[in-house]
């Protein structure tokens, strides 16, 4: 007699927002295996309607409380881009080295606190503090430093104040810029015992076909606007990213979905490595390739590692960007905004993948229109079809229910899901 | 770290608190888990025994639970509704729940059909009308803002802890700012709130050259009709003030009374008169 068994989790814990497990095996076979999003929906799209367009960044922040700053730069890359503003290098630069610091941020907050409990046998980071202190004030130097660089350069960690559409409203000064230089450097040895960590960690086995969407970079690893690409050979202009997305409602999601060539697809931080591979840090495919993660990798759970990769290469390319700052004389912050009737996409790398803002304006610069395309909404579907196919694997190979139980939560953790953002 | 601790000579108990979320953006328990410094110093003070989004074992009961997020949808008042129950003291964490926060923007349409054919087209789904947590159950404590400051949080737990009254000010933003030695938003031709919002926030946003948005709801004896008054001068229009008014929902009855005004303006003038 094959086993029978029943796994229902709900309302999920160590992931942003709120989601449901359901899993019924009988006799040895899979009868179910679902991801329900259960989310209550905030309706962001039909609140700005009729807002003037300084809105949009300030509201549209608030979808997130871990990457506000990358919906903020979003919503002032849509903006800008149907005023026809284009701004400054300088900004541009603090804006790149303002998100690296919300990726690090946002990485460490969910390798340490989220992640890593579950590979060392534990239910949250609370215990580790006692059994591993030295990791654990590791990774909070870490996620500090990160928090700190945030607040330099947009003002506040969460709901940044100082990013605004046409620039900045303040600068750092430069001296702080080179004391966080200082600590980038140190952090340095840091990140390699992170690394050192997580390669004491199990990944479990495990890999299902997936296409990866995420930005296609030119000459560098790509964070912020330009082409949309898909391991599936997919290639689209940013203003095109419907064409993307192919958003969908489904019965027991309270969130879209989204699929593109196949019936899911995935984004994030291993979306973004398999597709950018070569543009890294050299750093950071040093420690990529030590965990053999080179594209195109279709294990999920190797999410967490290519997350700790990207750490890896911020922190390199934050210290570049710094150096290139300190350089030149600083410029004014921001640039006047007139603003004009038409359409505007910014599409941005935020921690758990690409992430969409679009919206029309009348003449004054009333919203008249707005979407936003949200990481993991459009991951949703592909969660839902690892599940599936976990499920099947591990059930056939006759694992023992609370086994698949704790498998199944690190799987849909690997995604580092912001299931609130998902149905704002 | 561990062990028994004390305040005065008086050894104090480690209370149970649980942190818990609603419509929100679940960047107020966030910022919980920030101030890296102290963190753990500050968890030490207390048994965290309910905290989804960061633990997995949940307790049934607590002597201090902080709730985040507004209500809107009907599943949520039975779950708040338990919370009360299981809990000494409830404390509304950030705008949202204080007020509905940004949530409550929807509300201004009236129409909640069009609000969901506008997000989900025909596809079913559940909402109603945003409240703040305040409507459903006893609110014994708020902690204003969009986000609470780290420190304030910090502080009203640890006093919570030790017996200590807690008093938040009652003054605007203004004094603050004013303290900080900021140059005056209006003079950089920033439309700000802080002449009528509640401090505490130490002038987060000015600070930052950027004007205040009220996110902490009315200081004491706002005056709503003067600050209109200083922003016509600086060549702000009303539509500008009602976009930070209405923005996190503190200042609601003023925003009824000021749409009023525009949609009866003589009416409101001879209103204003009397």
């Amino acid at each position: 007699m094959k086993p029978s068994r029943t796994i229902a989790i709900n309302h999920l814990t160590r992931v942003e927002g709120h989601g449901n497990i359901r899993i019924r095996i009988k006799n040895g076979t899979v009868e179910e295996a679902r991801w329900e999003v259960v989310e209550t929906p905030r309706f962001f799209e039909a609140m700005l309607v009729g807002k003037l367009w300084e809105n949009a960044p300030y509201l549209c922040g608030r979808i997130c409380g871990i990457c506000s700053i990358g919906h903020t730069l979003a919503s002032i890359r849509a903006v800008e881009n149907a005023f026809g503003i284009t701004p400054a290098e300088q900004t541009d630069e603090l804006r790149l080295l303002l998100k690296h610091m919300e990726t690090m941020q946002s990485h460490i907050l969910h390798l340490y606190f989220l992640a890593a409990p579950d590979f060392l046998g534990v239910g949250s980071v609370l215990p580790l503090t006692r059994s591993h202190p030295a990791e654990v004030q590791r990774a909070l130097r870490l996620k500090l430093l990160a928090n700190d660089a945030c607040d330099l350069i947009g003002g506040r960690r969460l709901h940044p104040t100082r990013t605004v559409v046409g620039g900045f409203t303040m600068l750092p000064e430069k001296a702080q810029l080179e004391r966080l230089a200082q600590r980038l450097l140190a952090a340095q040895e840091d990140l390699a015992a992170a690394a050192e960590l997580f390669a004491t960690f199990t990944i479990p086995d495990f890999a299902r076909e997936t296409e990866f969407v995420s930005l296609k970079g030119d000459h560098c690893y790509p964070f912020i606007g330009g082409e949309l690409v898909s391991s599936d050979g997919v290639v689209k202009q940013e203003e095109d990213y419907r064409a993307m997305t192919n958003e969908y409602c489904e019965q027991g999601f309270t969130s879209k979905l989204s699929r593109l060539s196949r019936d899911a697809f995935a984004v994030g931080a291993l979306a973004r490595l398999n597709n950018n591979f070569d543009h890294l840090h050299p750093a950071a495919r040093k420690v990529a390739r030590g965990f053999g993660l080179t594209p195109v990798n279709h294990n999920p759970f190797m999410a967490n590692i290519a997350q700790l990769v990207e750490c890896v290469h911020v922190a390199h390319d934050s210290l570049a960007i710094i150096k290139e700052l300190l350089k030149r004389k600083w410029r004014p912050p921001r640039v006047p905004v007139t603003p004009k009737k038409g359409k505007g996409v910014g599409a941005v790398e935020v921690p758990r993948g690409i992430l969409y803002h679009a919206y029309e304006f009348d003449r004054e610069g009333r919203i008249v229109k707005a979407d936003c395309v949200i990481p993991t909404s459009q991951n949703h579907a592909n969660i839902h079809a690892d599940l599936k196919a976990l499920a099947r694997q591990w059930a056939a190979q006759g694992k023992a229910d609370t086994d698949i139980e704790l498998l199944a939560q690190m799987l849909v953790r690997a995604y580092d899901p912001c299931i609130s953002c998902s149905v704002h | 770290m561990p062990g028994p601790r004390s305040y005065l000579g008086v050894e104090l108990a480690r209370p149970r608190v649980g942190v818990f979320d609603f419509t929100s953006c679940e960047g107020c328990q966030l910022q919980f888990v920030n101030n890296e410094a102290t963190l753990l110093d500050f968890l030490d003070l207390m048994e965290l025994v309910n905290f989804r989004e960061a633990m997995t074992e949940q307790a049934g009961d607590y002597d201090i639970a902080l709730v985040e997020g507004s209500i809107s949808r009907a599943d949520e008042v039975t779950r708040l509704e338990k919370i009360r129950t299981q809990a000494k003291i409830l404390v509304a964490l950030g705008s949202c729940a204080c007020f509905g926060g940004v949530n409550q923007l929807k509300n201004r349409f009236n129409d909640l059909k069009w609000v969901k054919k506008e997000v989900y087209g025909n596809f079913p789904i559940a909402t109603q009308k945003v409240r703040p947590i305040s409507d459903f159950v006893t609110v014994d404590f708020m902690l204003y803002g969009c986000p609470p400051r780290k420190e304030e949080i910090e502080k009203v737990v640890t006093n919570l802890v030790v017996g200590k009254k807690i008093t938040m000010p009652k003054y605007p933003v203004c004094m603050e700012c004013k303290a900080n030695e900021n140059i005056c938003l209006f003079g950089l031709g920033e439309p700000c709130l802080g002449p009528i919002t509640r401090a505490g926030c130490d002038a987060w946003c000015p600070n930052n050259r950027r004007g205040c948005w009220g996110c902490r709801g009315p200081a004491e004896a706002a005056n709503v009709r003067e600050l209109e008054a200083i922003m016509a001068r600086h060549g702000f229009s009303r539509e500008i003030i009602i976009d930070r008014l209405e923005c996190f929902g503190g200042f609601a009855g003023q925003v009824a009374e000021l749409r009023r005004q525009s949609e009866h303006p003589r009416k409101a003038r001879s209103t204003g008169q009397a």
